[in-house]
C-alpha cells in the first residue's frame, strides 16, 4: 500500500493517523504541506524516525523545495519528482490518500 | 482648493498568520490584504503563529511546483512602513527554526506578549 499525506504534521493529525495505520513495509509519501514532516529536528522528528524502521518515508522534492525545507530533511526519507511519484503508484497495489 | 480630510481615522491592524503557503491559498491572500491595508496608511502589524511561521522560511523555491514564490514579498513590506513582525517563540522552536532561517528581521516573541500585543490592536484579521 502507498499513503500519501498533504496536511502539516503540526496542523493536522493527519500523518500521525496514517502511520497508525501504515502496515510494516508499507510506503508513504508526504506531499504538499505533508512534508513539513520530513524535516530533522522538530517537534515530530523522533516520531518519523521510529515510523522509519517499519515503513519507507517519501517526500515530493517540488514541494519541499517551494517551502525552503531542501536542506533540512532528516536522513532516511527519500525524495521523489513527479515521474518518482508515479513509480510508487505503479508498483503498489493500491493508493491511500490521507486528506 | 485641496483639504484635508477631516478627522482621519488611523487604527491598529494587526494580521495574525497560522497557515503555511503553498499548501492553501490563506497565507497568499493574507500578505494581499496585508498590502491594501499599508497603502491606506494604518498602523499595521504581522503575527506569525502555527505553521504560520513557515511562511517567511528562507531557501523557498517553487519552479518545481509553477506557482509564485512571494516569499520575497515579505522583504518589500518595509517599504510599506511595515515594520513590526511577531514570530511566536514556540511556534519556531517546534519546527526546528531559529531567527537566522527567516527571510526578514522579525520580532521573536513569547506567546504571553503575543496575546499582549493581540490585546492592544483595534482590527484583527486572522489566515
Amino acid at each position: 500500500m502507498l499513503h500519501t499525506v498533504n496536511k502539516s504534521p503540526f496542523d493536522h493529525n493527519t500523518f500521525e493517523t496514517c502511520l497508525k495505520f501504515a502496515r510494516q513495509g508499507s510506503a508513504v509519501l508526504l506531499i504538499e504541506d505533508g512534508v513539513y514532516a520530513a524535516a530533522a529536528d522538530t517537534a515530530v522528528s523522533k516520531r518519523v524516525q521510529e515510523a522509519l524502521k517499519s515503513v519507507s518515508i517519501y517526500a515530493l522534492k517540488p514541494d519541499v523545495e517551494a517551502r525552503g525545507m531542501q536542506n533540512r530533511v532528516m536522513d532516511g526519507v527519500r525524495l521523489v519528482d513527479y515521474g518518482g511519484f508515479v513509480d510508487l503508484v505503479v508498483e503498489h497495489n493500491a493508493v491511500q490518500s490521507w486528506l | 482648493m485641496a483639504q484635508e480630510i477631516p478627522d482621519r481615522v488611523s487604527k491598529k491592524f494587526l494580521y495574525v498568520n497560522r497557515k503555511a503557503p503553498y499548501g492553501t491559498i490563506y497565507a497568499l491572500e493574507s500578505l494581499e490584504v496585508v498590502l491594501i491595508g499599508a497603502a491606506f496608511e494604518q498602523d499595521v502589524s504581522l503575527a506569525f503563529v502555527d505553521d504560520g511561521v513557515y511562511q517567511l522560511t528562507k531557501g523557498q523555491d517553487t519552479k518545481g511546483l509553477e506557482m509564485k514564490n512571494f516569499s520575497p514579498t515579505f522583504r518589500a513590506l518595509e517599504d510599506y512602513d511595515v515594520t513590526k513582525l511577531y514570530v511566536e517563540k514556540e511556534a519556531l522552536q517546534a519546527r526546528g527554526l531559529s531567527e537566522a532561517d527567516l527571510v526578514v528581521p522579525v520580532e521573536v516573541v513569547s506567546a504571553q506578549r503575543m496575546a499582549e500585543i493581540m490585546d492592544g490592536q483595534d482590527v484583527i484579521l486572522s489566515f
